[in-house]
């Protein structure tokens, strides 16, 4: 018990060059070749950059959102595929297959909000994309590739929850019943169940916008994190009710991105304090405040071996290894 | 055979025996005339008639017991072989009546003069004869209704012997005393004894016979007045309590006992009474209603010590009060009571001129009172004790003492409650100390009659629950972690980093200029920024003193006038200290702002009393030796404000261990220098501070009126000057200074307010501190000597606590060693 707790890490590596604060990020493991783990950026000035882990250098620069802030990156599961989301109302899915970086489609998009889109994998080539809709509280889910739209997500006119801020979707691996979890600008986590098109459960975890969520389908709890200070912990039951489980205080206000490890075993928060904590995920207790970034951090990602990287206003993407041994 | 005849009997061979014990050395004539004196005591093979025995015990035992005592020496105790004389001797007095052997025993202890062979052996039998319970017999005797009227004188000295036993045994014996003579001992043994005789008293009523109890009445009363009411009740009130425990003859002989208690003994018996009972219940079961009976009891429970006293416990006043209440009789009395003491507790006056202690302890009884009032009583009087409550409070509010404003609230929200459950409730804010909580416990109305076995039962059965509750505890923390089922506890073995370095952000940056600040305080609606700058602002003002020069008067009158408009933590703390800091870097053009400042209008009474606080603790901090050579510490907790201040005591200690092992020293000296002396930096200032203060106290402003309602205001300043006074010991403006207080002191001499005269003491005993004795005699005599009359005065007129009155005898202790050099 005496032992004081070991120095707060350093990171493992940094990236610069960006040239503009980072607003996404994505790991993507063994597209070439098994060998040459990749992570994606995508900054304030709409490109999208391409590094290599092992000589950590830029690969490749993807420009295709004239300008526009980008804030969403997601490589589909199919293979060499990776969607981008940017302010300038497109999503545009690039072909990265042996070199190539050429946009092979895009979706139009009609809410200018933060809001990130979310997929789901429904077939070989089929999936499922999720992206905010045209009314401000609205969602909308497509039918990808076909672009088809499924159905309009719209809230009960007195529920009034207010813009959606992130969406996550998911299946139960029991069903096949796509579900959506939202969170909206005032504060409240909502599960929409998309083949009924009406919310199963909502609840207000938050005071302030809830700036984004991530959700663990094996344990099923989620954790959100909101413009507040603090986090909140909330599970999902058999009668699929939602409900708070827990809110952990921490000390800034105002968490921009929270991810849980492929693993399932800690999760980390972009924190506007600079700072990035990382959680135990099952207790949530704190296990590290990484103080390196000199400006709110937009981002976290987590790669499949453990890695995780945080991209800030600061123009910097730090990398860092911690508690990957084990 | 005929009265006389047995008289002239008796009396023949009493004398003949006595005569011949009084001249006979020889040992079996002795044994002879002692075994007929014998025969009258009884208990012998031939006993006397019934007849003869009285009449020897009525007339002639005392002479016997006489003669025997003047007898006793080694040589007439060795007559006959192996102490068979002594054992003779001492049955005399153990087998008799009681009262007259009692007496006789005092009486040759006392003739007796210094230790003696006679003396010891009449104390050791005197020592035997208590041991044997003959007290009891004594007690008996006096209860007992005589034949003939009991003669007053006997029972008078009998009285006062038995009473003053330990004192003469404790003359007379010096340092020989036996322990058991010791008042420690011979008082509960008295009290033993007499619960004894009261039991046969108790018998004899049960056999039909009649009995007095008025002696024991009188002992008790008399013990008590010596101040022995510890050791009597404290042995007698357990055994009455449980003797009264469902006896009505009992109760009846206990409260016949406490009736006839002399007048001039009940306080005496009463108040230890009420502090050896239990509760209430086993008060009222004693006490009976007494009260309702007997004038001076009366007023012995009601006023005296309800008003005039105010040492006794919280569990005492419970069980007088509770008396009050437990019966029909006595009810209206608790219910006059309690107004007079809400009355009391109301008066301005009592207020003003009863110390702290007693208004607690009126509090306390008022709150204890009103916990006993049923609704319907409750109800006859609200508008009566509401009133009285509402005077008591906005007369406490308005008092400079932080105490008795406390005290103010707190029993305004407990007896508000109260009394007038249904309304809105009263809330103050206060911190909580001892006494509040005191109080607020007190609030909860108790079940009338909780008597001893009942909370023992209660006590029995708390630990019985606690387990239970334990177990509760315990299992509910196990339910809380989720998911804990199935998970591999793998995780576990993460240990957090070190978070230490995890604190609020702060996103501005903090000036760096004097300038800077001075721009940020005044105009800015960054509040950011604006905190920012407070809290920079002391250390930069001490970094550079030249720069804050150029602005400080600005500077002043910025932080005079900052209101905290965001809730910073410690505002008040940093703007004081920034002030303090812009006053001591640039002292006189800033005291002058400042004590200008204090007597203008449109200032609130909190900024002025602001101002008072940094001039004291800017002349504090100019006055402190070595200041110019040490950098100043922050003096006062305040938020810390530099994180990384924390590591580096680890690497200095490092750092210094490391040139210690490579450096050779070649003497060992102590290598801290002797502080060089420095020169007083207020010396020079302390005119700026003090004399436009002093100067105009008396001339009132519109909004502002220190001889009015401002009297606290008034207060600060005079312990403002005091301290000011104090700090300028060695200064050459002290004698001025001095002579310009004391006049200030004259003027205020007899103002009401006890916090302004203690503001007004500060600075005497500040001017005697500080002002050379020589200087005090030659400029001030006069004024020395008015001071010493007004100390001599407000001693015994302190309204304060001990420790002030103590504080004003020092004081005079001083000005009189001062007047009687002048005189």
């Amino acid at each position: 018990m005496a032992a004081p707790p070991p120095p707060s890490p350093d990171p493992q590596f940094v990236l610069r060059g960006t040239q503009s604060a980072v607003h996404a990020l994505h790991f993507h493991s063994g597209a070439q070749g098994q060998g040459c783990p990749l992570l994606f950026s995508g900054s304030q000035n709409g490109l999208v950059h391409i590094w290599s882990l092992q000589t950590r250098r830029v690969l490749t620069t993807l420009d295709n959102h004239g300008g526009q802030c980008v804030t969403w990156l997601q490589t589909l599961p199919q293979g060499h595929q990776l969607l981008s989301q940017g302010q300038d109302l497109r999503l545009c899915l690039w072909d990265l297959t042996e070199g190539r970086n050429a946009v092979v489609d895009f979706v139009h998009l009609e809410s200018m909000g933060f809001c990130r889109g979310s997929t789901l994998a429904m077939g070989q080539q089929r999936w499922t994309l999720a992206v905010p809709g045209k009314g401000t509280d609205e969602v909308q889910i497509l039918e990808m590739p076909s672009k088809t739209s499924v159905c309009t997500l719209k809230p009960e006119a007195d529920a009034k929850p207010g813009m959606p801020m992130c969406l996550e979707l998911w299946q139960a691996d029991s069903s096949s019943r796509p579900l959506l979890l939202v969170g909206y600008e005032d504060g409240s986590v909502a599960l929409w169940d998309i083949s009924q098109r009406k919310v199963c459960s909502r609840v207000a975890c938050h005071t302030e916008p809830v700036m984004s969520l991530d959700f663990d389908s094996q344990k099923t709890r989620g954790v959100s994190g909101s413009a507040e200070k603090a986090l909140a912990v909330w599970s999902l039951d058999e009668q699929q009710a939602l409900q708070v489980c827990r809110t952990h205080e921490i000390t800034n206000p105002g968490i921009a991105d929270v991810k849980i490890r492929p693993d399932h075993r800690i999760l980390a928060t972009a924190g506007w304090d600079h700072r990035i904590r990382v959680f135990h995920w099952r207790t949530m207790k704190p296990l590290a405040v990484l103080a390196f970034h000199s400006a709110a951090i937009h981002c976290v990602a987590f790669a499949n071996d453990g890695l995780l990287a945080a991209g800030s206003k600061d123009q910097r993407i730090s990398v860092w290894s911690l508690y990957t041994q084990t | 055979m005929e009265p006389a005849a047995v008289a002239a009997a008796v009396r023949l061979a009493v004398q003949e025996a006595v005569r011949t014990l009084r001249s006979s050395e020889d040992g079996g004539t002795v044994l002879s005339a002692l075994g007929r004196l014998q025969r009258f005591l009884g208990g012998t093979d031939a006993p006397a008639l019934p007849d003869e025995q009285q009449e020897f015990a009525r007339l002639h035992l005392a002479t016997v017991l006489r003669c025997l005592v003047s007898r006793l020496s080694p040589a007439w105790l060795e007559l006959l072989p192996a102490g068979q004389l002594e054992e003779l001797w001492a049955s005399f007095f153990l087998k008799g009546p009681a009262d007259q052997a009692f007496l006789v025993l005092m009486e040759s202890i006392e003739a007796t003069e210094g230790p003696s062979f006679r003396l010891m052996k009449v104390a050791e039998l005197l020592a035997r004869f208590l041991g044997a319970g003959r007290l009891t017999a004594v007690l008996e005797g006096q209860c007992r209704q005589p034949q003939e009227p009991a003669f007053p004188l006997f029972q008078e000295t009998l009285l006062a012997r038995l009473v003053g036993l330990p004192d003469l045994l404790g003359n007379q014996l010096q340092r020989e005393n036996l322990t058991i003579f010791l008042p420690q001992n011979y008082f509960p043994l008295l009290a033993k004894e007499t619960a004894r005789a009261l039991g046969t008293v108790v018998d004899s009523l049960r056999g039909g016979s009649d009995c007095s109890v008025s002696f024991v009445s009188q002992v008790l009363g008399k013990a008590c007045v010596q101040r022995r009411h510890k050791e009597v009740l404290g042995v007698l009130v357990p055994q009455l309590t449980v003797l009264t425990e469902g006896s009505c003859l009992w109760q009846r002989v206990c409260w016949r006992l406490l009736e006839q208690v002399p007048d001039r003994a009940t306080e005496a018996v009463l108040t230890g009474l009420v502090e050896a009972v239990p509760g209430p219940e086993v008060l009222s079961r004693l006490l009976g209603n007494l009260v309702v009976k007997n004038k001076k009891a009366q007023f012995v429970m009601t006023r005296k010590l309800l008003f005039l006293q105010y040492r006794h416990k919280t569990q005492e006043l419970r069980s007088l009060l509770g008396y009050l209440a437990l019966d029909s009789q006595r009810r209206p009395m608790l219910v006059q009571v309690l107004k007079e003491l809400l009355e009391t507790w109301g008066s301005s006056s009592a207020i003003r001129h009863t110390p702290l202690e007693q208004q607690c302890y009126v509090s306390k009884a008022v709150l204890l009172g009103l916990g006993l009032l049923d609704e319907v009583e409750l109800r006859a009087s609200r508008e009566e004790l509401l009133a009285s409550l509402m005077a008591g409070v906005s007369c406490r509010l308005d008092s400079s003492l932080p105490a008795a404003r406390r005290l103010g609230m707190v029993v305004a929200e407990v007896a508000s409650a109260r009394i007038q459950p249904e309304g809105p409730p009263l809330k103050f804010q206060y911190q909580d100390d001892e006494l509040s909580r005191e109080l607020l416990a007190l609030a909860t109305p108790q079940p009338v009659g909780d008597s001893p076995s009942r909370t023992s039962l209660q006590a029995a059965s708390a630990p019985a629950e606690t387990p239970e509750k334990g177990a509760l505890g315990d299992g509910a923390p196990q339910t809380q972690p989720q998911g804990s089922d199935s998970e591999p506890d793998s995780d576990d073995e993460f240990v957090p980093y070190d978070m230490s370095g995890d604190k609020e952000l702060k996103s501005s940056k903090a000036p760096t200029y004097v300038r800077d600040c001075l721009e940020a305080l005044s105009a800015c609606e960054d509040w950011e920024r604006w905190e920012a700058a407070l809290r920079a602002l002391e250390a930069l003002v001490l970094r550079s003193p030249a720069a804050t020069r150029e602005v400080s008067v600005e500077l002043t009158r910025a932080l005079l006038h900052l209101e905290e408009r965001t809730s910073v933590v410690g505002f008040d703390g940093l703007r004081q200290r920034a002030l303090v800091a812009v006053t001591v870097t640039d002292p006189a053009p800033v005291a002058e702002y400042l004590t200008s400042q204090f007597y203008t209008l449109n200032y609130s009474l909190r900024q002025r009393m602001d101002i008072l606080d940094v001039l004291t603790l800017a002349a504090q901090e100019l006055s402190r030796p070595g200041r110019l050579r040490k950098a100043p510490q922050p003096s006062s907790p305040g938020p810390p404000s530099w994180p990384d201040n924390a590591p580096a005591p680890a690497w200095r200690a490092v750092v210094e261990e490391r040139i210690r092992g490579k450096t050779r020293r070649f003497s060992r000296g102590s290598a801290r220098s002797i502080p060089a002396g420095d020169p007083n930096s207020f010396s020079a200032v302390a005119g700026y501070f003090f004399f436009p203060l002093i100067q105009r106290f008396d001339r009132p402003l519109v909004t502002f009126d220190l001889l009015g309602d401002d009297h606290l205001v008034l207060g600060r300043l005079a312990h403002t000057l005091g301290a000011l006074m104090y700090l300028a010991v060695n200064t050459g403006a002290a004698v001025a200074m001095g002579k310009a207080l004391l006049e200030f002191v004259w003027a205020l001499r007899f103002h009401s307010d006890a916090y302004v005269r203690q503001g007004l003491l500060t600075a005497v005993s500040a001017v005697l501190l500080s002002m050379p004795a020589q200087r005090l005699l030659e400029d001030l005599p006069d004024e020395l000597l008015e001071v010493r009359s007004w100390l001599a005065g407000s001693e015994s007129c302190s309204a304060g606590s001990r420790a002030v009155a103590q504080w004003i005898k020092c004081t005079w202790c001083k000005a009189q060693g001062l007047v009687r050099i002048l005189v």
